[in-house]
């Protein structure tokens, strides 16, 4: 019977001398194949008396599990080892830089667009667009600018032919939207807009956004309310100051400026405020009754506000552009920060 | 509107300091550009009288002055000076010693061995001036010893109003006083006018052949006028504060009264009206063919549209505009004046300035309207302050009155005063703040019957008066609120219409960079890469590179790779989305484009990736997948901007969309580009998606995957087989796809290899092996009959 665990011994030892799966198998083989000896012993079993088979084959069947608990061992142990080579041969240099294609980017005033955009959707605005080559009556009558009306002067138009011009603003989307839709209305208007005029803060195209609500409850008040949470959302302070001043547009009245403490100082007064603490971003209003009736509205019934913002000053503002002229000089080098 | 601080404080005082002053105005509509000291800081300064002079004994160019500074000293003060004016019973500034002035203190000191107390000042020492000729030359009648800084009012600021153009009325001080004191609830005063007495009967015969255009004019003689006479310092400071040159003490006075009261006046010399017989003035339209000399020089070809002040052969003045310089008043010739003051139309003015190209204090006071109930006191304002200065006889007042504006009662409603500000102001605060903009009003229950005063032509409606009260109220005390509104959710359609950001999305992705040009552009771009000869043109363009409407935004393109080249940038992939115009007859179209352009590596330059530059097929891909799951033919056709033999049009649907191809090598030269680029233009609104994706069953059965060599004519292109082989194709074949082309050494000359994938594919079995190779036997057959190909073994 020592001869079964010397077998058992020298089994495991020699599976445990194997470096290799290939090799283990063999090994394997030699105990536990067709013609291995544990088999033999099996197959010796008949031979005995039929009262020691029992207990004998009992004892082979142990040597056996003993011999595959070692053959799994082994081999689970070769596997790792093999898996543990493969994998040092394997490594990477993890820091080289991915391959492919590269990304692109949007323009910055259109990244400032977009934002524009989407906040205002988030309360229920839609987009509308009109032409910008537009015609005299939407960009000024409609609008109660009156030929020979001083604030035409403030507007540098350039002309197409007599009647047709290029859009000084985007107010004139108001008209056509409010000639086709019923209130209540609720829109923004974001597009090009042109005026004869270059220098260093002006350059003659440029980008604003239009806004434009009538409904019931759409008083002053609101106005303040909804420009006021437009302005600290998009510039992601709670806190910002704003103010609201009297002015003058054609198309509204009451007409008012609205001013935010400067965002560069955080109103302390700078270069970019002219050291008054404020910036003049957007002009509003309650929309005129005159505007109304070229477009049909019973002004009585009717009441909203409207406004119109530059879109390039406040991308200037948010990222901290100091020259208006870049965004149209569309050097690769200068896009490719915003993106 | 630019004035003196100083000046207005005389007409309304409120308790506060300057800067609070101007966060009122600014904050009640009438922004403050700026506020300006008059004069930097300086101290112990005097008056001081030049009382002898005598040369430096050891300097040419140097004076020992004995100067009388009254009570700052006992003794007359020595003092060394280099001044060329410097003369004996000279007044002047004199820096005492002690004294700080803005660019250096003086002490007692030695100038070359003599003692000097002190220093004789220009106006550039003292900071009034950036150059100067020597001292200061202070008029006689300045009281010796009294501090510089008091005898020249410098304890001043400059405001600069930037007024809206309905705000004419604070153009003048009374304006703006009136202004404050509403805003600050404090009293305010007008000069005090005492009529002078007419002496005599002297009268110019006044004609108004325009009474619409000219409602009200007032006029009068003064004879003896002596112009020789110094304007007071006080009237010349104001002018100057406000911005104005003092001329000579008629016209100085004239300006004065305007910036006072708001009201333009003109002064003729009297001998240029008509003759000594004759004094006649006729207020007409000019005729054809007459024209005017103006007081700035310009000789001026006269409209029929332009009112003019004319005698009865000539125009002497351009109405409310601008006076004519024979009839002006010069201290040379002119003894007898007469003095217009008038009111013109709005109408009549306005645009005047846009079509003479110039504008006048006087033209931008009545463009915007002119208090009417200010002109005769405006005349007697002035003809005071003339005899008061320059002497003279007073003739009657000559006064022709029409229809003036009229100014009709507005009902202004409590209820709708709430419904446009959201906030309730009430019957008491709406009646005080009427009283304090001194508006005549009436109540009726909760209705105000208002009529708008006669300085103020912006208030017609009931909303302008409802802008007052919210101005004298505080923008600012407003409550700002979120609207409580109906909430309706926005359309988001599928089909029909072009996400632009989705756009935007692929061309990030496929690494373009998205740029942004005028659409004025060159003229020379529209007939080089649209080859279009009537561009829709602009009447006044700003510049001639940027004449013309874009018709494609390949010019844009194009000058951004130039515009990137020269910035030594090697890989240049932008892209725009902007309109084009089309100008078609008389019909003009505004199309939206997207347009890309790559010029350089078809990838970034990264290790283990082969380099080559971006070229038609690469390009091709990012118009596919723009234009993804749409049907797509590219043909080949020719277009002025691309190379012939590498450009396609796109057809999207069949219909025109869009090109690509490679710049056409001759642009290369004249637009200086050092390299070639790949372009594409396609229109936004062939990129819309005309139907929903619709599911459809996938099979449970394997595809299978027979691929195909062919051998064709270098001419056949791949689209006709693709066509041919999916008209003819059986229903088990799901995709036919090139997957290889060859041409080279082991092909007859003009032939090419193609290799076709094609996938089998039945819903509902497997396709036996018979199946398979029918129905890629019978696509073979149509590619054998049509195009004449062979198999490749």
């Amino acid at each position: 019977m020592n001869n079964l665990e010397n077998l058992v011994s020298a089994a495991i030892s020699l599976f445990d001398e194997m470096n290799n799966i290939a090799d283990l198998e063999q090994a394997k083989a030699r105990y536990l194949g067709r013609d291995g000896e544990i088999t033999a012993l099996l197959k010796g079993l008949k031979e005995l008396a039929p009262a020691e088979r029992p207990v004998m084959g009992e004892r082979i069947n142990q040597a056996k599990r003993m011999l595959e608990e070692a053959l799994v061992r082994r081999r689970g142990y070769l596997q790792e080892k093999a898996m543990a080579a493969r994998l040092a041969e394997e490594s990477l240099d993890v820091t080289l830089p991915g391959r492919g294609m590269g990304m692109g980017g949007i323009h910055p005033v259109t990244r400032t667009m977009m934002r524009i955009e989407s906040l205002f959707h988030s309360i229920g605005f839609a987009t509308a667009t009109g032409p910008e080559i537009e015609t005299d009556f939407f960009n000024f009558t409609a609008l109660n600018i009156a030929e020979n009306h001083p604030a035409r002067a403030m507007h540098d138009t350039f002309y197409v032919d007599d009647n047709r011009l290029l859009r000084t603003h985007t107010s004139p989307v108001q008209i056509h939207y409010m000639q086709n839709h019923k209130p209540p209305i609720k829109i923004i208007a974001p597009g090009r807009v042109y005026r004869c005029d270059s220098d260093v803060t002006h350059t003659p195209m440029f980008h604003q956004v239009e806004g434009l609500w009538i409904d019931e409850d759409v008083n002053f008040a609101a106005l303040k309310g909804v420009l006021a949470e437009f302005m600290q959302n998009f510039f992601e302070r709670s806190d910002l100051q704003v103010r609201f001043r009297p002015s003058f547009f054609p198309f509204t009245e009451p007409s008012a400026e609205m001013d935010i403490a400067c965002v560069m100082c955080n109103g302390k007064g700078c270069r970019v405020c002219s050291d008054t603490g404020w910036l003049e971003v957007l002009g509003c209003g309650m929309v005129h009754p005159n505007v109304m009736k070229h477009v049909g509205l019973d002004s009585e019934e009717n009441v909203g506000f409207a406004f119109g913002l530059g879109v390039e000053r406040l991308t200037m503002l948010r990222y901290g552009v100091n020259d208006l002229r870049l965004f149209f000089e569309n050097d690769l080098r200068f896009l490719k920060q915003f993106n | 509107m630019k004035f003196s601080e100083r000046w207005l404080r005389t007409f309304v005082n409120p308790a506060c300091s300057s800067e609070e002053l101007a966060h009122i105005l600014t904050m009640a509509g009438l922004e403050v550009e700026s506020v300006t000291p008059v004069a930097p800081f300086f101290d112990n300064v005097v008056v001081a009288e030049i009382v002898s002079i005598q040369k430096h004994a050891n300097a040419d160019r140097l004076n020992v002055c004995l100067v009388d500074v009254g009570e700052a000293s006992e003794t007359c003060l020595q003092i060394v000076c280099g001044a060329q004016n410097v003369a004996v019973g000279m007044k002047t500034a004199c820096a005492l010693a002690g004294a700080r002035l803005p660019e250096l203190n003086i002490r007692k000191s030695k100038v070359r061995g003599i003692e000097s107390f002190g220093m004789l000042c220009s106006a550039k020492e003292l900071g009034l001036a950036d150059e100067a000729e020597g001292l200061l030359d202070l008029p006689h009648e300045a009281q010796v010893g009294i501090d510089f800084r008091e005898y020249y009012a410098l304890d001043d600021r400059i405001f600069t109003l930037k007024l809206t153009p309905n705000r004419a009325d604070c153009l003048g001080m009374y304006g703006v006083a009136r202004e404050i004191a509403a805003i600050t609830d404090t009293g305010f005063v007008l000069s005090d006018i005492v009529p002078v007495k007419d002496e005599i009967v002297d009268q110019v015969a006044i004609h108004v052949d325009q009474p619409a255009a000219c409602p009200l004019y007032c006029g009068r003689v003064v004879r003896s006028v002596a112009l020789d006479v110094p304007t007071p310092i006080w009237v010349t400071r104001c002018l100057e504060r406000s911005g104005l040159r003092p001329v000579n003490p008629v016209v100085d006075v004239i300006n004065y009264v305007m910036l006072e009261t708001g009201q333009p006046m003109h002064a003729f010399d009297l001998d240029c009206i008509g003759s000594e017989a004759e004094r006649a003035l006729y207020v007409r339209y000019a005729q054809a063919q007459e024209s005017l000399q103006l007081l700035n020089g310009e000789d001026l070809s006269l409209r029929e549209n332009m009112l003019v002040i004319a005698d009865a052969n000539k125009p002497l003045a351009l109405a409310g505009i601008m006076g004519g310089r024979e009839s002006g008043v010069e201290q040379a010739k002119t003894i007898d004046i007469f003095l217009e003051s008038a009111y013109f139309s709005p109408s009549v003015i306005n645009g005047k300035s846009f079509e003479l190209g110039f504008t006048s204090d006087s033209a931008h006071r009545f463009e915007r309207g002119v208090d009417f109930s200010m002109t005769r006191h405006a005349l007697e304002r002035a003809t005071a302050m003339i005899i008061d200065i320059c002497g003279g006889k007073v003739g009657p007042v000559t006064e022709l009155k029409h229809d003036l504006p009229q100014r009709d009662v507005v009902e202004v409603r409590l209820r709708r005063i709430e419904k446009i500000l959201g906030v309730d102001l009430g019957i008491d605060l709406v009646s005080s703040y009427l009283r304090r903009l001194q508006f005549n009003f009436l109540v009726k229950e909760d209705v105000f019957c208002v009529t708008p005063p006669a300085y103020r032509f912006d208030l017609a409606i009931e909303e302008d008066f409802i802008e007052e009260l919210a101005r004298i109220h505080g923008y600012d005390q407003i409550p700002a609120c979120l609207p409580k509104a109906r909430m309706y959710m926005l359309p988001e359609p599928e089909t029909g219409s072009t996400s632009i950001a989705q756009i935007r999305q692929i061309m990030t992705t496929r690494d373009y960079q998205e740029v942004i040009n005028y659409a004025f552009v060159d003229k020379d771009w529209e007939s080089d890469f649209s080859r279009n000869a009537s561009p829709v043109a602009l009447k006044n363009p700003i510049a001639s590179h940027m004449s013309v409407m874009r018709s494609s935004l390949f010019g844009g393109l194009i000058s951004n790779l130039q515009f990137n080249l020269n910035r030594k940038q090697s890989r240049v992939r932008i892209y725009e989305i902007g309109r084009c115009f089309l100008n078609e007859g008389s019909i003009r179209k505004e199309v939206e484009y997207v347009a890309g352009l790559c010029s350089g590596s078809a990838l970034p330059e990264q290790w283990d990736v082969p380099e080559h530059d971006a070229d038609f097929f690469d390009v091709k891909m990012d118009v596919e997948t723009l234009l993804r799951s749409k049907h797509v033919r590219f043909e080949p056709a020719v277009h002025p901007a691309l190379h012939p033999g590498k450009s396609a049009q796109i057809l999207v649907n069949q219909r025109p969309s869009g090109w690509l191809g490679e710049l056409h090598p001759r642009w290369l030269n004249k637009y200086h580009l050092p390299r070639t680029a790949v372009l594409f233009e396609l229109r936004i609104d062939a990129l819309a998606a005309e139907t929903l994706p619709v599911m459809r069953v996938l099979s449970k059965y394997p595809p299978v995957r027979r691929d195909i060599a062919i051998v064709v004519d270098n001419d056949v292109s791949v689209h006709g087989l693709l066509e041919a082989m999916y008209a003819a194709k059986s229903a088990v074949i799901s995709e036919i796809a090139l997957f290889d082309l060859y041409s080279g050494e082991k092909l007859e000359p003009g032939k090419k290899s193609l290799a076709f994938r094609i996938l089998l594919q039945d819903i509902e079995k497997t396709l036996t092996d018979q199946e398979i190779d029918l129905a890629v036997t019978s696509l073979v057959d149509v590619l054998g009959q049509k195009f004449g190909v062979t198999l490749r073994h």
